[in-house]
């Protein structure tokens, strides 16, 4: 039995590039990768949003309404519904003058018991020295 | 010897990433390493057969073959070659195509994970 942990950093901004959704959809991916796995083998994923990356955690975006697609924020969501470990950068926020309440936090509509942490960048470098390996989105 | 992972998201004309990441894969082989190779999003286009080489285009469909016929393990993601028109029936023999969870089942056991995220 082991756990693989991964880390996904997106540093990118949404829609300009694909990155921002593929990171947090391949993350998803760990809650499937079991097929693959012998018994009791994990890969977990953690997620955090750093530099022009945390403009993806800004909350009522229309992605649907103004491209006909599935909005950065209803990844962000689907990730806290499976209890990912989602941080945003408390300083890059403020860079944008961003706080907490202009982000998606919580998935409440979709009974997600998971959060969203903004925390400051010293955290982000904690969880990225506890990951195995770390891919840069 | 190790196992490498990589996982490439850029496209194969228009960027160097794929050349670069195709290179390195064939040094590791060389060296005797195991190699497992992902692309998504724009790199799905690596997996489209009957790829005509022209001098100022990246060609990397031979090289790819030659890594395929020496062990490496191939995947595009399916549903990212799908959304961009790349069909089953024009993949290259021996590309696979799976979801995203084939990645991660890879780096599971990788000694070493290069990610060269897209443009």
């Amino acid at each position: 039995m082991a756990t693989t942990k991964l880390g996904f950093i997106v540093q990118r901004a949404g829609y300009k590039s694909e990155n921002p959704k593929l990171a947090i959809t391949h993350a998803i991916s760990s809650q499937s990768v079991e097929i693959y796995l012998n018994d009791g083998d994990l890969v977990t994923a953690d997620i955090a949003f750093v530099g022009d990356g945390v403009l993806n955690c800004i909350k009522n975006q229309k992605a649907m309404e103004k491209y006909g697609l599935s909005s950065t924020e209803s990844h962000i969501k689907n990730s806290l519904l499976l209890d990912l470990n989602v941080m945003v950068c408390k300083e890059d926020l403020a860079r944008f003058v961003l706080t907490e309440k202009d982000i998606v936090i919580d998935a409440a509509e979709f009974g997600a018991e998971m959060t969203a942490k903004v925390v400051p960048f010293s955290e982000i470098t904690k969880m990225m020295e506890e990951m195995k390996h770390l891919l840069f989105f | 010897m190790g196992k490498l992972t990589i996982g490439c998201f850029s496209s194969l004309v228009g960027s160097m990433s794929l050349d670069f990441a195709v290179k390195l894969a064939s040094a590791a082989i060389e060296k005797g390493h195991k190699v497992d190779f992902w692309v998504s999003g724009n790199g799905t286009m690596l997996s489209i057969k009957a790829q005509r080489a022209f001098k100022d285009y990246s060609f990397l469909e031979k090289s790819v073959k030659e890594l395929m016929s020496k062990g490496m393990q191939i995947t595009a993601c399916e549903a990212c070659a799908e959304a961009r028109g790349y069909h089953k029936d024009e993949t290259m023999e021996g590309f696979k195509r799976h979801s995203m969870d084939w990645y991660l089942a890879s780096i599971f056991d990788a000694d070493r994970v290069l990610h060269i995220g897209g443009e």
